[in-house]
């Protein structure tokens, strides 16, 4: 069944029930021409609220609307009102897109629920169409029956001409199988702003609020903090502000008295079942940040230096430590990527925690200077907010594809350490233990992350302080048989002796060292023998981290799902979803990419398949192809998308 | 930013060398300016475990073996990257950059144009020779037009770069050059160099045996250097000859520079230019001069500090709240305006 939605502007227009219906939104059924509610569940003269498990909104407009903004401020009320949430921005590469082009198009997708959500959602419930670029772009992504709310005034004919709509989507019946309101919301804000005299301009610039405002009523969330928060953002302007407070008030009084509850548009999202504790949001890369400070600090290290150079999407985790000063943290805009990781392998020399972080292009001009920190085994975190590649790729869009490059990607014999985090929250954990390892093992370790994580968000439990891991690390003074490439016996690190330190000037380099005095040495016997060793090294790292768990199903069974980095949501809900279709499914979740935890290639051949989910043309599944000449099979997307959740059940069929 | 100096009176020149056999060719310009190192840090009873040399690949880059302080020979071209680390990590170290023509000015040429520009507390030493060494004598980019090497056969078409013009146009606030085998020059220059508080340029022109012997010797061979080069020091005339008999003046009515010469008096003439070591455009005509039509000019050509970049970047840090007393995690994480309790 379909339907079709009409908009009237009627002054005075019966709705049959001997009353006037001010806005006009009125749903008729397409063949018949009758009145219907399409999800309505209460009598339409009591306004009441549908309860749903979860929902996916997705605002979406030109990249100057404030869609990040809108989409930002709706996940804050969402997050204090209890629901479980995840949220993914899609914005386009060009700052400034020119207006009403379908590549300007921005969008913000929140996910939100009363159950357990992890995903930002395989199709959108509501999409909010700011002009129709956004409509073009975003509506294939909008489920049947999905709710699309539109802005009229901004449906002219050159924007329509600009989006590339070759007749009126609001009037050739193409919008039928989705309900549609069609709201003047250019008009409505420019009336609730009048009064405060902005330019014109300006007052357009209010209309995010306004829709805002509407989202917030539909779903019965509060708006004072967005009302602090607009007070605060425009302190300079009061008169701004005002408008902007305006603006969402009149969005949110229009959803109040147009009583669009009748017409099945008000929702109630029970709060979600949640350990009890002290929440926020938080993002990939505040996660990151702070958990770069927090291995700081567990390592005893009074200084960290990140140094990085602008590239989308791991500028992010530059600007959110430049605020971090406070906490020890000493950033550095570097001139190059090149130079940006010389200053952490320089500032890890001198003793302080050193770190980097870039994309893949980035990553690419930096695996010289990785040769030289792993060549001296100095502690090093390089993050990689990886992107669709090769070259400069696609740079807002989320890809798995630099695995190889983490694992293999430099000249000669060159191993690290590789880590992944898997959600936004796991950042924080991945980003310690990153630390931890660099700094036992004396050695860089590579954490990938993606654009997906960077800007993915969703609530966190701040953990109990008092029982983060501690890691104190150990600065070699004492000069008394030191050479510095002694080992420790149980992790075959060399000491950390800090310039500084009398009694133990030394020199080190890039040259092959001796293994016996640290001097240079072009013995080949010697070069053999520190080439293992820094292997050994690097593969002993699987003796200190836990053991491979599964995080769904059984330990055996039929299929093991492995996965990796930030598609763990989606084959989380695809795994639960292909168990409750009776398929002998197992999630497996990899967070140590190299060296491997120990007895992952026992877990993996206690299943009959191994289906290997990536985001790439299939890395994952090569390496464990190798490591444990198991029949891996692979299922990549590269769509510079995440994978949705059904894309995986299918596979798994 | 308070600065200590740390002195260690007892060491003399050979406690900065290292066990290290030295592996440079003999007769390399390099043995000069390790000596003249030794002992200028001999001098200034600089402390070893502070001190840390730093260097990129290249015939120079070998220099941190030679000394018994801390040292790091990283690689091609980024050593001044690997010292802005090392000074952000832990500014009262005192920290030497080493590099050559190739490492500084071809492959490492963004990363010298960056750290001077932000003066960073380094002393950097390029060892200008004129050609690549470590990889048989292909030309470099200081090399003179129609430099034969074996990848110009033809000679070089292209025009080498002025390692001194080079450094003042990034903004380095700190410029010098001497000679490798003039010791006590050199010696004097390197200590100016490491009193300099932010980056601090110094060009040595050195001499390579192998590949590219004499190249500087029409101004540095013994008996025509009082006229081939031009010593300036701040305050004084900028006089030269073996006789002090010519002096620089700029041509009346031009931004140039004329050689006049003077009379048997001792009077100098009032049109004699006194060097001002704080005159940046003083500083650009001076290492212009090239011979054999000029004197080169060698000595602190320009110095003129400004407070460097570490010292700034530690004062936002203390200003932000850095330092003793910094607030512990709880109050990164527990911001009051984001978070919400569940019970």
């Amino acid at each position: 069944m379909s339907f079709r939605t009409v908009s009237r502007r009627s002054q005075g227009f019966s709705l049959g029930k001997g009353r006037a219906f001010p806005y006009g939104l009125v749903h008729y059924h397409r063949a018949t021409g009758t009145l219907v509610s399409c999800t309505m569940t209460t009598s339409a003269t009591s306004p009441a609220r549908e309860s749903r498990d979860s929902v996916v909104i997705r605002f979406a407009g030109d990249s100057g609307d404030g869609m990040q903004v809108t989409g930002g401020r709706f996940t804050v009320e969402t997050a204090l009102a209890g629901n479980d949430l995840t949220t993914f921005p899609d914005y386009p590469a060009e700052i400034r897109a020119p207006a009403g082009t379908t590549y300007g198009v921005s969008a913000f997708q929140i996910h939100f629920g009363a159950v357990d959500v992890m995903t930002p959602g395989d199709q959108v419930d509501v999409l909010v169409a700011m002009n129709p670029a956004a409509l073009k772009v975003d509506l294939k992504d909008l489920r049947i029956g999905g709710t699309v709310v539109v802005d009229t005034g901004a449906f002219t004919e050159r924007n329509l001409a600009k989006a590339g709509f070759a007749s009126h989507p609001l009037e050739d019946g193409s919008l039928a199988p989705y309900q549609v309101l069609k709201l003047d919301i250019t008009k409505r804000t420019l009336d609730a702003v009048k009064d405060f005299g902005l330019h014109t301009r300006e007052a357009h610039r209010c209309r995010n609020m306004w829709a805002l405002g509407l989202m917030l009523w539909m779903y019965g969330r509060d708006r004072d903090v967005t009302v602090e928060w607009l007070k605060k953002k425009f302190a300079g302007k009061p008169e701004v502000a005002q408008a902007n407070v305006a603006a969402l008030n009149a969005g949110h009084a229009f959803g109040e008295t147009a009583e669009m509850s009748e017409y099945g548009v008000g929702y109630t999202v029970r709060r979600a079942r949640v350990t009890p504790g002290v929440y926020r949001t938080v993002s990939g890369t505040e996660a990151i940040a702070w958990g770069l400070v927090a291995g700081m600090r567990a390592a005893g290290l009074e200084k960290m230096v990140f140094a990085g150079y602008p590239i989308t999407p791991a500028s992010l985790l530059l600007h959110t430590l430049a605020n971090l000063k406070r906490y020890g943290v000493i950033t550095f805009q570097a001139e190059d990527e090149i130079a940006a990781i010389g200053a952490c392998v320089g500032a890890a020399y001198a003793g302080a925690l050193g770190v980097t972080s870039t994309s893949g292009p980035g990553m690419a001009l930096k695996t010289e200077m990785l040769g030289l920190a792993i060549a001296t085994e100095l502690p090093l975190v390089v993050v990689n907010s990886q992107r669709a590649g090769p070259s400069t790729g696609m740079p807002t869009k989320a890809e798995q594809s630099d695995l190889f490059q983490a694992v293999h990607g430099r000249n000669a014999d060159a191993p690290l350490a590789v880590l992944a985090a898997a959600t936004a929250t796991d950042c924080f954990d991945v980003a310690m233990e990153a630390v931890r390892i660099a700094t036992t093992y004396m050695t860089p370790v590579v954490l990938l992350s993606d654009a997906f994580l960077a800007h993915a968000a969703e609530p966190w439990r701040i953990p109990d302080l008092d029982r983060l891991p501690r890691f104190p690390v150990r600065f070699r003074t004492d000069p008394a048989g030191f050479h510095p490439f002694l080992r420790d016996s149980e992790t075959l690190s060399r000491p950390w002796a800090r310039p500084g330190t009398p009694g133990l000037e030394h020199r080190i380099g890039g040259l092959e060292k001796d293994y016996d005095t640290g001097h240079i040495s072009y013995d080949p016997e010697n070069h053999a023998r520190m080439t293992r060793t820094r292997a050994a090294k690097i593969a002993g790292i699987a003796n200190g981290i836990p053991l491979q768990t599964v995080a769904l199903g059984a330990d055996h069974g039929a299929i093991a799902v492995v996965g990796w980095g930030s598609t763990y949501g989606a084959i989380h809900q695809a795994v639960r979803r292909a168990r409750q279709d009776g398929i002998d499914a197992s999630h497996i979740h990899l967070r140590y990419l190299s060296p491997f935890p120990r007895n992952l290639g026992e877990l993996l051949r206690r299943f009959e398949r191994i289906v290997v989910p990536e985001l790439n043309n299939g890395q994952l599944v090569q390496l464990l192809r190798a490591a444990y000449l198991v029949p891996a099979e692979e299922l990549s997307k590269v769509q510079g998308k995440p994978f949705k959740v059904s894309e995986i059940v299918e596979a798994l069929r | 930013m308070t600065v200590t100096t740390i002195t260690d009176a007892e060491l003399q020149p050979k406690d900065y060398a290292s066990d290290q056999e030295v592996r440079w060719c003999p007769g390399c310009g390099d043995y000069a300016i390790l000596k003249a190192m030794h002992k200028a840090l001999a001098e200034l009873g600089a402390r070893r475990e502070s001190t840390v040399f730093v260097s990129g690949i290249g015939c120079a880059a070998r220099f941190p073996y030679y000394m018994s302080t801390y040292g790091f020979h990283t690689i091609h071209g980024r050593a001044p990257a690997i010292a802005t680390g090392i000074k952000l990590a832990n500014p009262d170290l005192d920290v030497w950059v080493m590099t050559g023509d190739g490492d500084g000015l071809s492959i490492g040429g963004n990363h010298m144009l960056h750290v001077l520009r932000r003066n960073v507390d380094l002393q950097i030493v390029l060892f200008n020779n004129e050609i690549y060494g470590l990889t048989k004598g292909q030309y470099s980019p200081t090399s003179r037009r129609g430099t034969k090497s074996p990848s110009t056969p033809q000679g070089s078409v292209d025009y080498p770069v002025s390692a001194c013009a080079f450094a003042l146009g990034a903004g380095a606030r700190f410029v010098a050059r001497a000679v490798d085998t003039q010791q006590a020059q050199l010696v004097s220059v390197l200590q100016r160099a490491h009193a300099h508080r932010g980056a601090s340029f110094v060009e040595v022109f050195q001499n390579c045996v192998v590949f590219n012997d004499g190249a500087f010797d029409g101004f540095t061979a013994k008996d025509g250097a009082a006229d081939t080069q031009l010593h300036v020091e701040h305050g004084q005339p900028l006089i030269f000859g073996a006789r002090k008999d010519r002096g620089l003046r700029l041509k009346p009515g031009k931004l140039e520079l004329e050689v006049i010469t003077l009379s048997e008096s001792d009077v100098i003439p009032d049109g004699v230019l006194v060097h001002d070591e704080t005159n940046r455009a003083l500083a650009q005509l001076l290492v212009a001069l090239e011979p054999p039509a000029w004197p080169v000019a060698l000595g602190v050509i320009y110095c003129n500090p400004a407070p460097s970049f570490e010292a700034e970047v530690y004062a936002q840090a203390a200003a932000a709240g850095a330092g003793p007393g910094a607030p512990d995690l709880a109050e990164l994480l527990m911001n009051k305006e984001g978070t919400w309790t569940v019970r």
